[in-house]
């Protein structure tokens, strides 16, 4: 079975997750678009397990939903608190990242 | 050429001659007690001050007369002292060398300075540093003496620059006064300049000679090559312009009348600045084997002795026509050190004579100045002969001596100069000659203006003949000034034959050659000159003038003009041209440097804006680049 | 000898120790203990010194025994003499520096730290300058020579002037630059060793080592940049004016007067002792450099406008003849450098703090701002003089007698540079005596009147009169000094392989 199709989808969603990533403004989205490049490459990983025969992909796969579990939670806190203190979840209000 | 000169190989002390370093420890401790004790000695220091040299006087005549009572072949002694530097093949020692020459230096720093000290407590009775130009004055005692009973050139040189050192601090004794701390700044600095000579010059001795000894000189001298050794007599005689203010290194003796009159007899007049005569006459187994330099010391001389008598005919300031005169006279002495060994002798009779009539001119010119309340300006002067007796008086034996009127001293001592010049060439003896006619011209000129005429005193002045302690010393000097041509004349020949290398031959007090009589007719002329030009009115302020020749002297043959174009504006100009280097290349380029790093990382700091979606996008575009060189990586 | 007791070891620890416990000992006490801290090694060091006549003090521990890195302390004649003068020069300067918390200078800025640590970073500069001294390890040398920078970078920016950070951070710039190019060649010698079976950093053991022209050439220009830095050579001593500008006078004189010896030093010690063919074939152009040095600080001094950098330029002119008669390889020239070396850590620490009295009554160092002091401090103007007079190289001052023996050593083989040279003792008189005249005579100005009040106290003739009497003795009887540094540049000359020119080599018929 060739992995093309799924290789595609995996592409297709990476890049919206890319985009969604660069182009929206609220933070919500730009996590959702994170998780969707994570799931993407794990489409990609899961799809290549398959088209070679073993399981060390899909182990892989897991690896990656755990960690973006992990994420979520500590990532939506700190969304949850910077709304808290600032009111907005627009990335563009936020530039404390500089020096 | 070597056999002709007569080295002289100096005995080991013995006996009173062993103790000749008292000479110099005597004052050397009267000066660290003044200095070191403070206001404590405030009271009795100047007399303490005297006594130093008093003791030193002592010391010399008692060298002497043991030196009268040798063989000729043992009157040469030299004392041993210590090693100064021994490295590797470089031995430097510091020794004393007592022989005729400098006993007779000797006998003429401690004596006429005893008299100048003697004066300098009445000169400086209100002066509330007293102490401190006693201090100062036994200093120069110490370092001229070591200048003069050194045995070799660099503990010379070592009294050179203490000499100069106490000039300079005696110059500007009144600090207070912006022109005399200026005046000692230029004597030192001009100075130096002539040290530069005296530093090479034993920088090249040690190279061909490996030593500075003058006894290793003299015997080592024959070994070098005639370049070098013209190279040699050039920087010493650098040096000798430096230090007896000779053209071109003249300037600063004219300026350094600031100082205390009895600075300006002692320092300036009759011993610090006859040093170069020394310097020259004690090099002279150098200057034997190199004419050209000996002929540049006869014309340094010539030149010197006309540009001085040039200065002294056009100045008011009594003291700086008697420095001009000095300039000159010191002239008169060179151009007989560079006649050769016959001249030697000659020379240091000038210098002699000359240290006590001048000293005594000076004197009597800080009485007149004492009298007329500080005012050196001889057009404010006159008729102060009669309210001055004793001034005038011995100031008129010293301006006979000066001038060179038979039998006083400046009139033999001259004289042999003179026919000598002749002998060496008719161009210097004419030259030398006309020298003398302008020396009686302008000495008559001071006379006139000063003693004679009519009385031109600023208002509230009222002359008086100066008190005891003034005048004692003033007698002496002008006995000195009587006595001193006619009982040297032939002896201090016979005297000084064996370190001058001269060959002495007899000549009567009576005895006077042709070129005597012309320079005494030459005189008598600069006299009438003198007198003609000056018996009548003489206005109170200094007129204006167009004469060139006037204008010239008055402003010191425009030598202060051409410093300042030339070293103080074009060397500031210089100086002031490195620093902008130093500031915008040297540093700045370090400096730029510093910024360059600073821009960049400025630069890149901007990319830094704190907005996660640009970090975001620089991450992706980092990732498809990444993935780029991948695949292209692949391809390739 | 068999030593039970390291005595080089506790000489370059002693002051350490003593540091660390001023660092602790907080306020007025601390600074009692590092007085003391610096007498006990000043009594301690004259002892080594002439104990180390007639003993061998070396010692030699195994320490990185893979690279061939050794604890290893000798002292030589020039040791012995910078010895002696880092010994005596630390309590001056702390004496100097005593009323440094209770009084502020005007145009100071506030203390960082207290007092204590004043003498503690003081003595830290003279232990980590002790072991410079004494090592002859290369690495070990390396180690403190980068670690003398520490202690004195803090002296720089803790007190003084309003840019007394930028200052400090010039010279460090300046100082770390140089330890890095420095850094390479020791690395070099590691390989060179290494190449040749058995590495070692030992002095004695490189210099054994036959390598190759390219790679002495190398070596010498790692190690040269380095020193020059550190001695100030045109064109890299931009530091040391900017430095003695903001930093106090004593922090200054400790530097110009021991630390920047390290330059000379090294140059003997490394650049001729270990490099002999490199200094050869460099000899030209340092000797081009050292002699525009000696010129070109002359004139920077005197277009100075102010008194602190017109002593450092005379710093930067007076290097030059030391690197001058280093470079001339005769055993007189470069004993006469040694001596130099010694005496213008005196000469100059005399004319720096000289003019920290001035500073700390007018609370300027601008010349413009004097004028007429003499009046009022006739004491300060004398020893001012005085200084001024060793630093123009007048005959009795020990100067002298370094110019002279350098200069006359020289002259024979540097004809030339020598008779440019010999044109700084005029600049020399100009730059002293027209800063003299400008500050001390004419008339007093209001404000001179106003803030120099009184002359020297006792404790500022206690710091000033004990240099001056050092010039003069060393000025009249130098011999001794000479004998104990002589055999420095004896071996020196040995190792380089030059022999003196005879008298008479030059000139004769």
């Amino acid at each position: 079975m060739s992995p093309n199709a799924y290789l595609v989808l995996s592409a297709i969603l990476f890049s919206i997750g890319v985009l969604g990533f660069l182009i929206r403004r609220n933070v919500l989205i730009i996590f959702m678009s994170v998780e969707l490049m994570l799931n993407a490459a794990n489409l990609a990983m899961v799809a290549f397990s398959y088209a070679n025969g073993n399981l060390l992909g899909q182990v892989g796969a897991f690896f990656v939903m755990v960690v973006a579990a992990a994420e979520v939670v500590i990532g939506l806190a700190i969304i949850m608190i910077i709304f808290k203190t600032r009111r907005s979840a627009s990335v563009d209000d936020q530039n404390q990242l500089k020096h | 050429m070597v056999s002709l000169l007569e080295i002289v190989i100096p005995v080991e002390a013995t006996g009173l001659f062993s103790y000749s370093w008292l000479m110099i420890a005597i004052p050397m401790l009267v000066s660290a007690i003044l200095l070191l004790g403070g206001k404590a000695t405030d009271s009795w220091g100047h007399w303490l001050g005297v006594l130093g040299v008093l003791g030193s006087l002592a010391v010399a005549l008692a060298l002497w007369i043991t030196m009268l009572g040798l063989p000729v072949a043992e009157r040469a002694v030299h004392v041993s002292g210590f090693d100064w530097v021994s490295v590797g093949n470089l031995n430097l020692q510091a020794g004393l060398l007592v022989d005729q020459l400098s006993i007779l230096f000797a006998l003429l720093v401690t004596g006429v300075g005893s008299l100048i000290f003697i004066y300098s407590v009445g000169y400086m009775a209100h002066d509330p540093n007293r102490r401190l130009f006693f201090a100062f004055l036994n200093l120069f005692i110490v370092a001229m003496l070591v200048l003069v009973l050194a045995d070799n050139y660099l503990l010379l040189f070592l009294g050179w620059e203490g000499v100069g050192l106490a000039s300079y601090l005696l110059i500007g004794f009144w600090q207070g006064r912006h022109s005399a701390a200026l005046a000692a700044k230029k004597a030192f600095v001009v100075n130096r300049v002539g040290d530069l000579g005296l530093l090479t010059a034993m920088f090249t001795m040690v190279g061909l000679f490996g030593s500075v000894n003058f006894t290793d000189v003299n015997q080592a001298v024959g070994s070098a090559s005639t370049t070098w050794l013209t190279a040699l007599g050039l920087f010493l005689l650098l040096a000798a312009c430096g230090k007896s203010a000779q053209v071109p290194l003249q300037s600063w003796l004219l300026d350094a009348m600031e100082g205390p009159t009895p600075v300006s007899a002692l320092i300036h007049a009759a011993t610090m600045v006859t040093a170069g005569v020394y310097l020259v006459v004690r090099s002279h187994s150098i200057y034997e084997l190199t004419a050209a330099a000996s002929l540049a010391v006869c014309i340094v001389g010539v030149v010197t002795l006309l540009a001085g008598a040039w200065i002294g005919s056009t100045k008011d300031d009594i003291k700086k026509v008697l420095a001009g005169s000095t300039m000159s006279q010191i002239g008169y002495m060179m151009l007989a050190a560079g006649i050769g060994p016959a001249g030697g002798a000659f020379a240091i009779f000038h210098l002699f004579t000359h240290g006590f009539f001048k000293a005594n001119l000076f004197l009597g010119a800080g009485s007149v100045m004492h009298a007329m309340n500080d005012d050196t300006d001889m057009r404010h002067f006159g008729a102060l002969r009669k309210v001055m007796p004793w001034t005038f008086v011995t100031f008129g034996i010293s301006y006979l001596a000066i001038i060179g009127i038979p039998p006083l001293a400046g009139f033999y001592s001259k004289d042999h100069i003179v026919v000598a010049a002749w002998e060496q060439g008719w161009y210097f003896g004419l030259l030398a000659t006309l020298g003398a006619g302008i020396t009686a011209f302008y000495m008559t000129r001071l006379m006139m203006m000063t003693f004679f005429g009519k009385k031109r005193w600023a208002e509230g002045v009222h002359p008086h003949e100066s008190p005891k302690i003034l005048l004692f010393p003033l007698i002496v000097l002008s006995i000195g000034a009587i006595v001193l041509g006619v009982v040297l004349n032939n002896a201090i020949q016979y005297w000084l034959a064996p370190p001058t290398g001269g060959h002495p031959h007899s000549a009567a007090w009576w005895d006077i050659p042709w070129q005597g009589w012309v320079t005494l007719l030459v005189v008598l002329v600069g006299v009438g000159i003198g007198y003609l030009m000056y018996r009548g009115e003489i206005s109170y302020e200094q007129p204006h003038t167009i004469n060139p020749i006037v204008y010239i002297g008055r402003n010191d043959l425009l030598a202060d003009q051409f410093n300042d174009v030339v070293f103080v504006r074009g060397g500031g100009a210089a100086a002031a041209a490195v620093a902008t280097l130093d500031d915008v290349i040297v540093d700045g380029s370090v400096r730029s440097a510093g910024s360059l790093a600073k821009g960049i990382g400025g630069a890149l700091s901007k990319l830094e804006s704190g907005y996660a979606r640009s970090y975001g996008l620089t991450m992706v575009i980092g990732a498809i680049a990444v993935g780029v060189v991948l695949i292209l990586g692949r391809l390739a | 000898m068999d030593n039970s007791i390291p005595l080089l070891t506790v000489l370059g620890v002693l002051p350490l120790i003593f540091s660390l416990i001023a660092f602790a000992v907080r306020g007025r006490a601390g600074k009692h203990v590092a007085f003391v801290g610096s007498l006990v090694t000043m009594v301690f060091g004259i002892w080594i010194f002439f104990a180390a006549a007639s003993n061998d003090f070396s010692e030699m521990v195994p320490w990185i025994k893979a690279i061939g890195a050794w604890y290893a302390l000798s002292l030589d004649g020039m040791g012995r003499a910078m010895v002696l003068l880092s010994v005596i020069l630390v309590p001056i300067v702390l004496i100097a520096e005593w009323t440094l918390d209770s009084k502020q200078t005007d145009g100071h800025l506030e203390p960082r730290w207290g007092s204590n640590v004043f003498g503690a970073l003081a003595l830290m500069v003279e232990g980590f300058g002790l072991f410079v001294f004494m090592a002859s390890d290369v690495l070990l040398f390396y180690i403190f020579f980068e670690a003398t920078l520490i202690p004195m970078f803090f002296l720089i920016t803790g007190w003084g002037g309003a840019k007394r950070g930028k200052a400090a951070m010039k010279f460090l710039l300046y100082s770390l630059a140089g330890g890095l190019i420095m850094l390479f060649a020791v690395i070099g010698v590691y390989a060179v060793t290494a190449g040749a079976g058995q590495p070692s950093f030992l002095i004695d053991d490189f210099a054994a080592i036959a390598m190759s022209e390219t790679v002495q050439k190398m070596l010498f220009v790692g190690f040269f940049i380095a020193f020059a830095v550190k001695a100030p050579m045109v064109p890299v001593h931009t530091w040391l004016p900017d430095t003695a500008e903001q930093a106090v006078p004593g922090a200054t004189a400790l530097l110009v007067g021991i630390l920047d010896k390290i330059g000379t030093f090294g140059m003997i010690r490394i650049c001729l002792g270990m490099l002999p063919g490199a200094s050869l074939w460099a000899t030209p152009l340092v000797v081009v450099l050292a002699v525009i040095s000696i010129i070109y600080g002359a004139v920077l001094a005197i277009t100075s406008t102010d008194l602190l950098r017109l002593v450092s330029y005379t710093s930067v002119s007076h290097f030059g003849f030391m690197v001058l008669g280093i470079f001339a390889f005769t055993t007189s020239s470069i004993t006469g450098s040694i001596f130099y070396m010694l005496a213008h850590g005196f000469s100059s620490a005399a004319l720096f703090l000289a003019v920290g009295f001035l500073q700390n009554r007018r609370g300027s160092v601008a010349i413009a701002d004097f004028g007429g002091v003499r009046e009022f401090a006739p004491l300060l103007a004398g020893v001012f003089l005085v200084s001024g007079l060793a630093t123009l190289g007048l005959p009795g001052t020990a100067n002298f007698a370094g110019e002279f023996v350098i200069m006359t050593g020289a002259w024979p083989r540097q004809t030339a540079a020598v008779a440019v040279a010999v044109f700084a003792t005029v600049l020399a008189a100009v730059y002293v005596l027209w800063a003299y005249q400008r500050v001390f005579t004419g008339q007093p100005s209001d404000e001179v009147k106003k803030s120099i009040t009184s002359d020297l106290d006792g404790r500022e003739k206690l710091v000033i009169g004990p240099l001056i009497a050092l010039l003069l003795v060393f000025g009249f009887f130098p011999q001794p000094m000479i004998n104990v540094v002589e055999q420095t540049a004896v071996t020196t000359m040995n190792v380089v392989g030059m022999t003196d020119p005879l008298p008479g080599s030059m000139g004769g018929k």
